[in-house]
């Protein structure tokens, strides 16, 4: 019972960072068809400036109070720029191209970033700094850290703060009426271009701030990284339903929590044939098994042949 | 107030709309009549910056409009009833209505102006909860024409408000734009009702083939032969 109470934290950990990540691949896919797979590495870009300004400013001698919180926004504002950037150079020349050309561009950007992060970082594993306290606690035969909680809190947070800012304000109802048609949000005076730079901006965002926390919770960090983590968050954006914000929420903690729970399991499972190191299998099959019994994810709508 | 002159529109190397001049005057109804085909809704899109116009000018109370990014056009006073209504399926009625205002700060006055497009239309009233895409054709019209008015607009360009509707919806829609007409609103109306359309209005162009065939007074036009035999079925 205890393995179960354990890898239940651990996946809710684990599909918090997963449904930050997947928003920001829902919320362009929402308003505007596109699967922006250079997501995971605006993630990956997030958490090495984090190490850099944080790491920085440690050996420099400020204290963690004052490192942690200046890391974390050289992190989230130097995505936010990368993420308009991609949309200004990447995309918006290809709005009206067929709909494969963006997708095989935003595999090209996926692969420049990493490039770019290789040359700029170095190809060996950086340490994360140690940014939250490591205390830990236990509930019930369960351990959890500090760093477990803030980055569950802190998730929440986020998204009902994006939440109440596409259902609250008036750039957000400007979002959901251009991810309807953009023609006739443009005729109420909408500047369709700012509110998909605006998806952009704000999934980036979101995506710095995951990758500040996979790199506290791991505390290690690789050019590499934004790989298999984008890939994960989209399987959590697909199964809760592509396009869908609440669905992307939902589809990030179920995939963690799925990860995790088949991670502790697995051993028994196969008589201790497969380790809990092929838990990577678990997040594919869920994606092969959405993609063929239920591709409009969990709460997607039927959007059809949508452009 | 809405001046177009040599308005050329093509898609393609398919000439839609043929040098065609026409203008509005402050305060009347035009309506712009023809057979399906006729440029009329690419005449409608182009001066709502919809699409580019191929050539030739327009405009607008003496400023010109034909080149200005098409999501400032609704900031000049002009408002689109799109052809097929275009309300937002997904987002409910008032969130639809409130769209209308989307250029607007003065929420007072938004509030003001949702109780005078309830009071044209009390159905949307009592569905201002429901999503626009669970309403029926007629209601959809409705709405969106009642979105139009929330930008407070100077002209109001009408595409085929009559369009897939019942008739006795029609008639509705139709009392309504002429109290809106009546209140002082310009109205440019698109319609294939040719006898509804000149019916609600002071004058008339008839399109065809892309130009400008006939034009002047509406009763004149109702009156005229070549529209009887060819518009009004006779």
């Amino acid at each position: 019972m205890d393995i179960f109470l354990q890898q239940l934290i651990n996946g809710l950990v684990q599909g918090s960072i997963y449904a930050l990540v997947a928003l920001g691949y829902t919320m362009v896919y929402g308003i505007m068809g596109l699967i922006n797979f250079a997501h995971g590495e605006v993630v990956m870009i997030g958490t090495l400036l984090a190490i850099s300004v944080a790491g920085g400013l440690l050996q420099a001698g400020w204290p963690v109070a004052l490192a942690g919180p200046a890391g974390l926004a050289a992190a989230v504002l130097g995505c936010m720029a990368l993420g308009w950037g991609l949309e200004r150079v990447a995309y918006r020349p290809l709005r009206n191209a067929p709909r494969l050309t963006p997708l095989i561009t935003a595999i090209g950007m996926s692969i420049v970033l990493q490039n770019l992060a290789m040359m700029v970082w170095g190809r060996n594993y950086l340490g994360f700094p140690a940014l939250l306290p490591k205390a830990g606690f236990e509930v019930a035969g369960a351990h959890f850290t500090a760093v477990q909680v803030v980055i569950v809190v802190v998730s929440a947070a986020t998204m009902a703060g994006l939440l109440a800012l596409v259902y609250r304000t008036k750039l957000g109802m400007a979002m959901r009426a251009t991810a309807q048609s953009p023609a006739v949000a443009r005729l109420m005076g909408v500047d369709v271009d700012r509110v998909i730079a605006a998806a952009f901006v704000i999934g980036s965002a979101l995506g710095a701030l995951a990758g500040v926390m996979v790199g506290s919770y791991y505390e290690i960090a690789h050019y590499q990284m934004g790989f298999m983590l984008g890939l994960k968050a989209f399987t959590a954006a697909v199964l809760g339903g592509i396009g869908n914000l609440g669905g992307a929420m939902a589809g990030g903690v179920l995939l963690g929590i799925i990860e995790a729970l088949g991670a502790g399991y697995i051993g028994d499972l196969t008589g201790g044939f497969l380790g809990s190191h092929y838990q990577d299998i678990f997040a594919f099959v869920v994606l092969i098994g959405v993609l063929m019994f239920k591709p409009s994810g969990l709460f997607g709508e039927k959007t059809g042949e949508r452009a | 107030m809405l001046e177009v002159t040599g308005l050329h529109v093509a898609y393609g190397g398919i000439q839609a709309v043929r040098s065609i001049t026409f203008h509005v005057n402050e305060g009347e109804t035009v309506a712009l009549i023809g057979a399906n085909g006729a440029g009329k809704t690419s005449t409608l899109k182009a001066i709502a910056r919809v699409i580019d116009a191929a050539g030739g000018d327009v405009h607008f109370r003496g400023e010109k409009i034909s080149r200005i990014a098409p999501h400032a056009l609704i900031r000049k006073g002009i408002a689109l009833v799109p052809e097929g209504r275009g309300v937002f399926p997904r987002l409910t009625v008032l969130e639809n209505l409130r769209m209308g205002a989307f250029i607007r700060d003065d929420a007072v006055d938004i509030e003001t102006d949702l109780e005078m497009v309830f009071g044209y239309f009390p159905r949307l009233k009592e569905r201002e909860s429901q999503l626009a895409g669970t309403l029926s054709g007629g209601e959809q019209q409705m709405l969106a024409i009642g979105r139009a008015l929330m930008s407070r607009p100077k002209l109001l360009l009408l595409d085929e408000p009559s369009m897939g509707l019942a008739p006795i919806m029609v008639q509705k829609i139709f009392e309504v734009i002429r109290a809106v007409a009546s209140a002082g609103m310009t109205i440019l109306l698109v319609e294939q009702n040719a006898r509804l359309a000149l019916q609600s209005s002071q004058r008339g162009y008839v399109m065809e083939s892309g130009g400008i065939t006939l034009s002047g007074d509406a009763a004149e036009l109702l009156d005229d032969p070549k529209v009887r035999a060819a518009y009004l079925g006779e």
